[in-house]
């Protein structure tokens, strides 16, 4: 890492839903090439923060900045920031009335303007980084959980983003899907891609992960390398890993 | 003409019956263009527009179509405009279409799930991108059953422009029948008459809605 400006930072973020208080003041870095995975209980906020993130929710206060733009910023181009940043989602959201070539090439072509020669290279690329070359045909309801979800990551690294964005992309599938997409993610962040997961799954997180945020009733609440996984100082979060582990 | 019905009465229903045709060709075609515009209104983040828009398309099913008819031809009259019986009733079918075809087009829109405009949303793809490269074609499959089965209604409904004089093919019918006072069979010839219009249409939806259905792909798992 050549400069030490975070790729993302949060600062004192709060998000409210109606009277009930999502983000209480979460602040976290992120550096180029690190891995972090958020972890913690349903409704404790880290699904809510990644989605901040990539500004599908908007915040009540405190700041986010991403590849060095605000996201409250006036003059802030969102669809230009989105093109640096890509996300994956649990339910996948591959368009269903396309085939897996057309989901990943199709923004390649009308986003980024690209020749369908050249949108087609790079589709099958990606494609075959995700170990879904073969499929390239087929629409997604012909596809499992796991091979969509796969196509769904193809999709987002088409685009070449700094960042790429995991919200509990495991969640709907079942063990042996949940290793195919892992092992999609683990070479992915070998290869050095920025990564922010949110997941449950925890051995995975403490392999893969250079940084934990432990997020408990809308706060960071523990933070650190893999290793307070194994070693936790808070309560909240032994009692988490305890379930988890 | 003759008392007795002959070919010329069968000629001048089926002129009549290509006016059936031709007006609800013109419903057809300004109620979809109305009536797209109706469901994006409906759709949209304004809520200024989209309650206007809601309360056009109350006002319009809230009304007989009779009297969007006389509206249209007296209406415009009125306002010194003068209107023949073709744009009259045109118009008030455009309205009248518009209304229903809005509503449907809404509800198709509506039946995609947000997920598919977030997806969207996050590569990039511009409102209109999302619009018509992410949402309508979904939204077009499932419209289409509902839309051609409404083109039915227009067809039948055309048949209300005959009180501004606008001679299709219930006013022939009705013509012929003054002339002849066969009533049995002059409306019998006009059942078949509309019947002939429509079930191929009923027949062309069906062949729709299978081919469409062999491309329909739905996630799963979701």
């Amino acid at each position: 890492m050549t400069d030490n400006v975070p790729i993302v930072r949060l600062d004192r973020v709060q998000k409210s839903f109606g009277a009930a208080r999502v983000l209480d003041g979460v602040s976290f870095d992120v550096q180029r090439g690190e891995v972090v995975a958020i972890v913690g209980k349903s409704g404790s906020g880290k699904s809510t923060a990644l989605r901040c993130i990539d500004r599908l929710e908007t915040i009540d206060g405190g700041q986010i900045t991403v590849c060095g733009q605000s996201l409250d910023s006036p003059s802030l181009d969102l669809r230009r920031l989105r093109r640096e940043v890509g996300i994956v989602f649990q339910s996948y959201n591959l368009f269903p009335h396309l085939t897996v070539m057309q989901n990943v090439s199709l923004a390649l072509r009308k986003v980024r303007r690209k020749s369908a020669a050249e949108a087609a290279t790079i589709a099958q690329r990606v494609l075959h980084q995700v170990g879904m070359a073969d499929k390239a045909q087929a629409y997604p309801e012909q596809l499992s959980g796991g091979q969509q979800q796969r196509v769904a990551i193809a999709r987002s690294l088409a685009m070449e983003p700094q960042l790429m964005l995991f919200d509990e992309v495991t969640s709907a599938l079942d063990p042996e899907l949940t290793g195919e997409v892992l092992q999609v993610m683990e070479s992915l962040a070998r290869g050095g891609m920025t990564m922010i997961l949110v997941t449950h799954e925890m051995a995975f997180a403490a392999k893969v992960a250079n940084q934990i945020i432990f997020m408990h009733a809308g706060r960071v609440h523990e933070a650190g390398g893999p290793e307070i996984l194994a070693a936790p100082q808070t309560p909240e979060l032994r009692r988490f890993v305890g379930n988890g582990l | 003409m003759n008392n007795e019905f002959n070919a010329n009465h069968l000629m001048y229903l089926l002129h009549g019956a290509a006016w059936t045709l031709g007006l609800s060709a013109v419903g057809f075609v300004g109620g979809s263009l109305l009536g797209f515009v109706v469901a994006l209104g409906r759709i949209a983040p304004s809520r200024w527009l989209r309650g206007s828009v809601m309360v056009y398309v109350q006002l319009v099913q809230g009304t007989p179509l009779l009297i969007l008819m006389f509206l249209a031809y007296f209406g415009l009259s009125i306002a010194g405009l003068d209107v023949s019986p073709l744009v009259a009733a045109g118009l008030a079918m455009t309205v009248y279409a518009s209304a229903y075809l809005g509503e449907i087009w809404r509800g198709s829109l509506q039946s995609v799930p947000r997920t598919q405009w977030e997806a969207a949303e996050c590569l990039s793809f511009s409102a209109s991108q999302r619009l018509f490269l992410i949402i309508v074609p979904q939204a077009l499959r499932i419209a289409t059953p509902p839309t051609v089965g409404f083109l039915v209604q227009i067809v039948k409904n055309t048949s209300l422009a005959s009180v501004v004089g606008f001679i299709e093919l219930a006013r022939a019918g009705q013509v012929i029948n003054n002339a002849l006072f066969e009533p049995f069979l002059v409306f019998s010839i006009m059942a078949v008459l509309y019947f002939a219009l429509c079930y191929p249409l009923s027949l062309w939806a069906h062949a729709l809605e299978t081919r469409l259905q062999v491309g329909r792909r739905v996630p799963l798992g979701t």
